[in-house]
C-alpha cells in the first residue's frame, strides 16, 4: 500500500468517525431483556427481510437450549442476559469542545501511541473541524472499489441490498448452532461489516472497519462476513490501537471468512478494548467466534491478531481447510497485564488433501494476569499429506502472572506431519541488566525484549499497523516491572 | 578518571568487597588478578551498577561524578562499559538492533544527534573488521546460539561501537581458545587510546601477554593485597596465589 493510500484512509477515518454511517433508524432503544418479541422488534427496526428474522428466531430458540460454556481458563461473575438492552440507536457521544476536557490519563495514552491531535479528538468525542475535502476522498474510494465490483458495506446494508449473498453465506462458516455466544450473536447481532471480492479481483487497498463503523455504534454483537470469490485477494484490518471504551461490558462478535478456489483472505486485528483498571474493576468481556473456511482449492486464510485489551478475551480464530492444497495461518500476540484474563488460540481443521497450517502464538503475561493458549489441530481420515507447524511461546514478566498452554492434536491420517514447539520464558534480571549496561533504560529494555519476542507475528501485519502494534505493546506493559 | 575509595560491598548480607581503593587515569590499563572468589567479578559488577550488590560504604568517583548515585544505564551513558563474563542471550533481538538502540540512547544522553540506519551501518562495518567478526552474526539474535568465542567477540564489538571511556573486561579470556584470545586481545589493544582507560579482570596471566597492563593489582579476599607493574603478573603465574596468603597476613597483621 502506498503512503498516499494510507493517508487517504486515515483521512477517510476522520471523516467517517465524524458522521458515522447514515442510518434511518427512528426508535431509540429496546427495553432490557431478551425474548422473541424483542428480536422481532429489532428486525423490524432494521427493516430486515423476512428470511433474516426467521434466522434470528431459530438462533434464539437454539440459544435457549444451550448453557454458557465454562471450559475456558477464565473467571467472571455470571452475566444476566435479561439485563441487557439488545438495541439502542446510535447515540451521539457527548460532544466536548476541546481536548482540554478529555481525561488527562487517556490523553497521555494517546500521545504515547503517537495518535494525531485530529484523531485524538475523534476518539474522545471532541468536535472535529473538517480539514480536508472529505466528500471527494470518500467518493474516490467508493468509486475505485465499485469499478472493481467490490462490495464493502455495513452488514445491515448487505442484508437489504445483497440478500442473495447473505442467504448463501451468512452462517455457512459459523452456524447459529455453533456455540453459546455465536447463537446469541446470530439472534441479536446489531451490525458489522460485509465485503465481497469478485472473481479474479485483487482488492487494491486494505479494507478496514476503522473508517466505516461509527465508534458509538460498533455494538456489542458485531457480525462480519467476508467472501473472496475465485482467485480474489483481500486484506482486512479490524480495530485500531487507540483505547476503546464502551458502556457495554459484554461483546460477542462473529466473523466469518470464505475463500473460494485460489482465493486468499488476510485478516488482521488489533484489539484494545478497555481492560479494566489496575485493580481489575470494569473492562470488556470479549467472547468472539472467528472462523474462516478455505472452501476452494489452493485457497488461503491468514489470521493475525494483536490482543492487548479487554478484561476477558475468549477467542479462537480458526480455519477449516476444506479445499485441496488450502492453507491456514494463525499469528497471535496476546498480552495480559494487571488482572486481565485471556484464553485464546486457534483451531485448524484439515479436511482436503495436501492442506497445511501454521500456528505462531506469543503470549505475554504481566502483573497478576492469566494468559492461556488453547489450540486444536484436527486432521480427518481422508486428509492426505496434511502438514501443521505450531509454535506456542509464553513470556512471563514478574512472578504473579500465569501462562498456560493447552494444545489438542487429533490426527486420523498417518501421512500427516505435525510439529509442535512450546516454550515458556521469563524476562530475566540478567537480560535487563545487560541492556541497562548498554545504556538502555528499564522500560526500553523490556520493549526491546518483548518486540523481539513478537517479531514473527508483527512481520505479518501490514506495515503501518505493525508500527502501531509495537507502540501499543509498550503502553500495555507500562509499569509491569519495577 | 576513576577513583575508588575504601569500597565495601556485599550480596545477601555477605561482605565481598572489604575496602577497595584504586585510582585509574586516562590512558591506563589496570589488570585485576586474583584467585576465584576473591571479589574480582563483584568489583566489575558493582562498578556497572548491578543492584543485587549493596555498597555498604566507600565512594566511587568517575570523572568527578559520584558514580554510585547513577543508574546502570546512566553509568553506561557516562562512558562505562562492562564486557560480561557470561553474556546473556536475548532471543528475537538482533545484534544490530541492540547496538543501534544502545548507541542512540547514549547519544541522546550526551545531547548528540541520532544516527540513522546508514550512518550506523557504516560505523558498524568498520568496527566489525576490528574483531574479525562474521557479518552473519549481526542479523542473528543477541548471543543466541553463539559459541563461547563468538560471545566474547561480540562483547568487544559492542565496546568498539559504543566507544566507552572506561571499559571493564570481566574474565574476557575465560573459555577462549588461543586464536579467539588473540582476536579479542588485538581488538582491545587497537581500541586503547590516551583518552580511555581499561580494567582487565583476569584469573590468568596469559591475556596480559596480549593486553599489556600498566598496573597489576592482586585481589584477595575482598582487598587489594599487592599492586605492581606487569612483572607482578609473571610472578603470580610462576608462584601461584598461595604465596599471597602470607602477604595478606602481613597486611592484616
Amino acid at each position: 500500500m502506498s503512503s498516499t493510500e494510507v493517508s487517504t484512509i486515515e483521512e477517510l477515518a476522520n471523516k467517517e468517525y465524524k458522521y458515522g454511517f447514515v442510518s434511518d433508524i427512528e426508535a431509540d432503544s429496546l427495553p432490557l431483556g431478551l425474548n422473541e418479541e424483542i428480536i422481532c422488534r429489532l428486525s423490524a427496526i432494521k427493516k430486515e427481510p423476512e428470511f433474516m428474522l426467521e434466522w434470528r428466531l431459530k438462533a434464539y430458540r437454539h440459544w435457549l437450549t444451550l448453557t454458557e460454556p465454562n471450559w475456558a481458563n477464565i473467571h467472571y461473575d455470571p452475566i444476566d442476559y435479561q439485563a441487557i438492552s439488545y438495541y439502542s440507536a446510535p447515540k451521539k457521544k457527548p460532544k466536548l469542545d476541546s481536548l482540554d476536557e478529555v481525561d488527562p490519563e487517556l490523553r497521555k495514552t494517546y500521545e504515547k501511541l503517537g495518535i494525531s491531535l485530529e484523531e485524538q479528538k475523534i476518539f474522545s468525542g471532541v468536535a472535529v473541524d473538517a480539514v480536508f475535502d472529505s466528500v471527494s476522498v470518500a467518493t474516490t474510494f467508493k468509486e475505485k472499489l465499485s469499478e472493481l465490483g467490490i462490495i464493502f458495506c455495513s452488514m445491515s446494508e448487505a442484508i437489504k441490498n445483497h440478500s442473495d449473498l447473505i442467504k448463501q453465506y451468512l452462517g455457512s462458516v459459523v452456524p447459529y448452532t455453533d456455540n453459546y455466544f455465536a447463537s446469541l450473536n446470530a439472534a441479536v447481532f446489531s451490525d458489522g461489516s460485509f465485503a465481497y471480492i469478485p472473481k479474479g479481483v485483487r482488492c487494491p487497498m486494505e479494507l478496514s472497519t476503522y473508517f466505516r463503523i461509527n465508534a458509538a455504534n460498533t455494538g456489542q454483537f458485531e457480525r462480519t462476513l467476508i467472501i473472496a470469490d475465485e482467485g480474489a485477494y483481500v486484506s482486512y484490518l479490524e480495530g485500531c490501537t487507540a483505547p476503546m471504551r464502551d458502556e457495554n461490558q459484554l461483546h460477542a462478535a462473529v466473523v466469518e471468512l470464505i475463500a473460494l478456489d485460489n482465493a486468499s483472505v488476510k485478516y488482521s486485528t488489533v484489539q484494545n478494548w478497555y481492560p479494566g483498571d489496575k485493580n481489575g474493576k470494569g473492562g470488556i468481556y470479549n467472547f468472539v467466534t472467528k472462523r474462516g473456511l478455505c472452501k476452494g482449492v489452493n485457497s488461503k486464510i491468514s489470521w493475525t491478531q494483536v490482543e492487548t485489551g479487554s478484561a476477558i478475551t475468549w477467542k479462537y480464530p480458526s480455519c477449516i481447510l476444506q479445499g485441496d492444497n488450502s492453507s491456514g495461518e494463525f499469528y497471535s500476540v496476546a498480552v495480559t497485564n494487571n488482572y486481565q484474563q485471556a484464553d485464546t488460540g486457534t483451531k485448524m481443521v484439515h479436511i482436503g488433501k495436501n492442506t497445511s497450517s501454521t500456528i505462531v502464538s506469543k503470549g505475554i503475561s504481566a502483573g497478576k494476569s492469566n494468559n492461556s493458549y488453547r489450540g486444536q489441530v484436527k486432521i480427518i481420515k481422508k486428509a492426505e499429506n496434511a502438514r501443521n507447524f505450531s509454535q506456542c511461546d509464553s513470556l512471563l514478566i514478574g512472578d504473579k502472572c500465569g501462562a498456560h498452554t493447552f494444545p489438542y492434536l487429533e490426527i486420523n491420517n498417518s501421512t500427516a506431519q505435525v510439529e509442535h514447539e512450546a516454550t515458556t520464558s521469563k524476562i530475566g534480571d540478567d537480560q535487563i541488566f545487560y541492556l541497562n549496561q548498554r545504556g538502555i533504560a528499564l522500560e526500553d529494555a523490556i520493549n526491546l525484549i518483548v518486540n523481539g519476542y513478537c517479531k514473527e507475528v508483527f512481520k505479518e501485519l501490514p506495515m503501518e499497523f505493525a508500527v502501531e502494534a509495537q507502540k501499543l505493546l509498550s503502553v500495555s506493559l507500562e509499569g509491569s516491572v519495577g | 578518571m576513576l577513583e575508588i575509595k575504601n569500597l565495601h560491598a556485599s550480596i545477601e548480607g555477605k561482605e565481598i568487597l572489604k575496602g577497595i581503593s584504586l585510582k585509574i587515569n586516562a590512558g591506563e590499563v589496570h589488570a585485576i588478578m586474583g584467585p576465584n572468589g576473591s571479589g574480582k567479578s563483584t568489583l566489575a559488577q558493582v562498578l556497572a551498577g548491578r543492584k543485587e550488590y549493596v555498597v555498604t560504604s566507600g565512594e566511587v568517583l568517575f570523572e568527578g561524578k559520584n558514580l554510585l548515585d547513577l543508574s546502570p544505564e546512566d553509568r553506561a551513558r557516562e562512558g562505562i562499559f562492562l564486557a560480561f563474563q557470561y553474556p546473556v542471550e536475548i532471543p528475537g533481538v538482533s545484534n544490530t538492533n541492540l547496538l543501534k538502540t544502545a548507541i542512540n540512547e547514549i547519544r541522546k544522553y550526551r545531547g548528540e544527534e541520532q544516527l540513522d540506519a546508514m550512518e550506523f551501518l557504516t560505523i558498524l562495518k568498520k568496527k566489525m573488521k576490528l574483531v574479525e567478526m562474521d557479518q552473519s552474526l549481526l542479523s542473528r539474535a543477541v548471543n543466541e546460539g553463539f559459541s563461547g568465542g563468538e560471545k566474547k567477540r561480540n562483547e568487544i564489538l559492542q565496546m568498539a561501537v559504543l566507544e566507552p571511556k572506561l571499559s571493564i573486561l570481566d574474565e574476557t579470556d575465560s573459555g577462549l581458545d588461543i586464536d579467539a584470545l588473540r582476536v579479542v586481545a588485538n581488538g582491545v589493544t587497537k581500541l586503547r587510546s590516551k583518552d580511555t582507560a581499561s580494567i582487565v579482570v583476569t584469573h590468568y596471566q596469559r591475556l596480559l601477554n596480549y593486553i599489556i597492563p600498566d598496573f597489576v593489582h592482586v585481589l584477595y579476599n575482598g582487598r587489594i593485597v599487592k599492586s605492581g607493574t606487569k612483572e607482578l603478573a609473571f610472578e603470580l603465574e610462576e608462584k601461584g596465589y598461595d604465596w599471597l596468603k602470607d602477604q595478606k597476613e602481613l597486611v592484616e597483621g
